[in-house]
């Protein structure tokens, strides 16, 4: 079963913490990628740049019309996700439970369910 | 030799071949690596060459000389090296016992995950590569890599000989291959994610794994049981969805697109396990799945008999799933009273709560009691709770036509305040 678990960002959250304590959380998502790879449940994850680079597309009357981001009006923001392939929903759980994001208050992470997926795994 | 040719004869001979390494050097996780190696070689050089008189026992000899070039390589394993290279395999040395079976039950080991087991299993046992593995579960090769070679560590830590369990452990270990090749079955008949309801690849491929499983233990009525399921359910493919992809249930299947050469097979197969002293869970879903092949018209169906059955399997394996089609069955004897009252208790089974099965069952009872809002509700809930389009596109459809039934249900009420 495929998961992908969205990782919420709040930059007034990530901002109040300690040097060391942000240093913690880079070493805690390169602890868990490698534990992932290694029993072979991590498909892909990637990191999203700043909502503030962030454009809007919209169409009308056939028109595009881009607009500065973020859509949502929001104090946290997708920062970036983990796609995963594990057994079951519980599994995914206890994996999103070791990212470190899910220990600090204001932080969201999220589990959903994969249903349709295409395109180049290989990338 | 046709490369289709080709290729099954290579997925036959490896678990054999393997088996044959493994049997007399130990170490899984060389042999697996210098079998695939053999492997790839044969379908380089045999259909320029020719196919050798001795196929199994050519591929033991490449295997095993890659084996001794891999331990030769590794400095660390220079003492086992000696004692490999007297105990190289030659030709006719090759014994002519299949070693399938201890195959599957070391690729099933109950320290790995069902997941990895799977996948062992295609791989060591199917003959399968990583990269087919991969496409069939729609991950990326080297996601699929890790989890074989994690698999590969875990038995070898795990310290398991190349030797059939003792017979205590041996009912347990086959119960748990069994379950493998059922996994690998329904993953390849319905899909848990995605837009393709049939990878019927996997569907063959466990086909194909559970014969050989039965032509080793024919007397086994559960091993009997389970590819008579398969036969039985694989037969209703074609049936199951339109040209467009979409799902079609059993009641509204055209059964004369039911593959009848399978259905007769699975029937004898079902013939022959139910004669058996002890009735297991696979046994009695495949004499439920001849009952519905024995019906020419979903009308002609004997759901007594499906009832009974049911009825039995929840009492040996009890299991919300069995009751829930259980329930199913009910409605059909009794009516959709019934079958909702025997789904009320599933409501405070935590493993059911909020299941797209047991909202979809109740809409479709609820519907046929005549309830169109309740079945509507709940025809959309279970839409929004399945993780399958084509499950989601079929709920989706039975809501717009229950909702459409509403509108000519008001009209009929409405129409005397008018007057």
């Amino acid at each position: 079963m495929q998961f992908l678990i969205s990782l919420h960002i709040n930059p007034a959250v990530l901002d109040a913490l300690t040097d060391e304590e942000k240093a913690a959380i880079g070493e805690g998502h390169g602890r868990f990628i490698q534990a992932l790879k290694q029993s072979g449940e991590l498909i892909t994850t990637q990191a999203l740049v700043d909502p503030s680079q962030a454009a809007v597309v919209t169409v009308r009357n056939g028109q595009p019309v881009v607009t500065d981001g973020p859509f949502l009006e929001a104090k946290e923001y997708l920062g970036g996700f983990y796609l995963i392939d594990c057994e079951d929903k519980d599994r995914a759980i206890e994996l999103a439970a070791q990212i470190p994001d899910a220990a600090i208050e204001g932080l969201g992470v999220e589990v959903r369910q994969v249903m349709f997926a295409d395109g180049q795994l290989e990338a | 030799m046709t490369v289709p040719a080709l290729e099954d004869l290579l997925r036959e001979l490896t678990p054999q071949v393997l088996g044959t390494l493994v049997r007399r050097h130990g170490q899984f996780e060389g042999c697996e690596d210098a079998v695939q190696e053999a492997v790839l070689a044969a379908t380089v050089q045999w259909p320029a060459e020719g196919v050798p008189g001795n196929p199994r026992g050519w591929l033991a000899t490449v295997a095993s000389r890659r084996l001794i070039d891999q331990m030769r390589s590794d400095h660390a394993r220079r003492e086992r090296e000696s004692a490999a290279a007297t105990a190289e395999v030659v030709p006719e040395d090759v014994p002519d016992t299949d070693d399938t079976l201890v195959l599957l039950f070391l690729c099933c080991h109950p320290t790995l995950t069902a997941a990895s087991q799977t996948a062992l299993t295609l791989r060591a046992a199917g003959g399968l590569t990583t990269a087919e593995i991969a496409r069939a579960f729609l991950v990326p090769e080297a996601t699929m890599a890790a989890r074989i070679s994690r698999a590969k560590q875990c038995i070898k830590a795990a310290g398991s000989s190349f030797s059939l369990p003792d017979s205590a452990e041996r009912a347990e270990r086959l119960r748990v291959v069994l379950h493998v090749l059922y996994l690998i079955f329904n993953e390849g008949y319905t899909a848990s994610s995605g837009s393709e309801l049939h990878r019927t690849g996997l569907a063959h491929e466990a086909i194909r794994l559970t014969r050989m499983v039965h032509a080793q233990l024919p007397e086994d009525g559960e091993v009997t049981g389970l590819l008579a399921l398969m036969l039985l359910t694989h037969a209703r493919h074609k049936a199951r969805t339109t040209a467009a992809g979409d799902l079609v249930p059993l009641a509204e299947q055209d059964r004369t697109k039911w593959d009848r050469a399978l259905i007769d097979e699975g029937m004898e197969l079902v013939k022959a396990s139910l004669a058996g002293p002890a009735l297991g869970p696979y046994q009695l879903q495949a004499a439920i799945a001849a009952t519905h092949a024995d019906a020419a018209t979903a009308e002609e169906t004997n759901w007594p008999q499906v009832h009974a059955l049911y009825l039995i399997l929840e009492r040996i394996a009890p299991n919300p799933m069995v009751t829930l089609n259980r329930a199913i069955a009910l409605a059909e004897t009794e009516g959709p009273l019934a079958g909702l009252t025997l789904l009320s208790t599933l409501d405070s089974d935590q493993r059911m709560a909020g299941h797209h099965r047991l909202l979809s069952v109740r809409a479709h009872l609820l519907e046929k009691a005549g309830d169109t809002a309740g079945a509507h509700d709940h025809y959309r809930r279970a839409a929004k709770a399945t993780a399958s389009i084509a499950e989601q596109r079929y709920l989706e459809s039975r809501a717009s036509r229950v909702r459409s039934q509403m509108r000519v249900t008001h009209a009929l009420v409405l129409r005397p305040t008018r007057r």
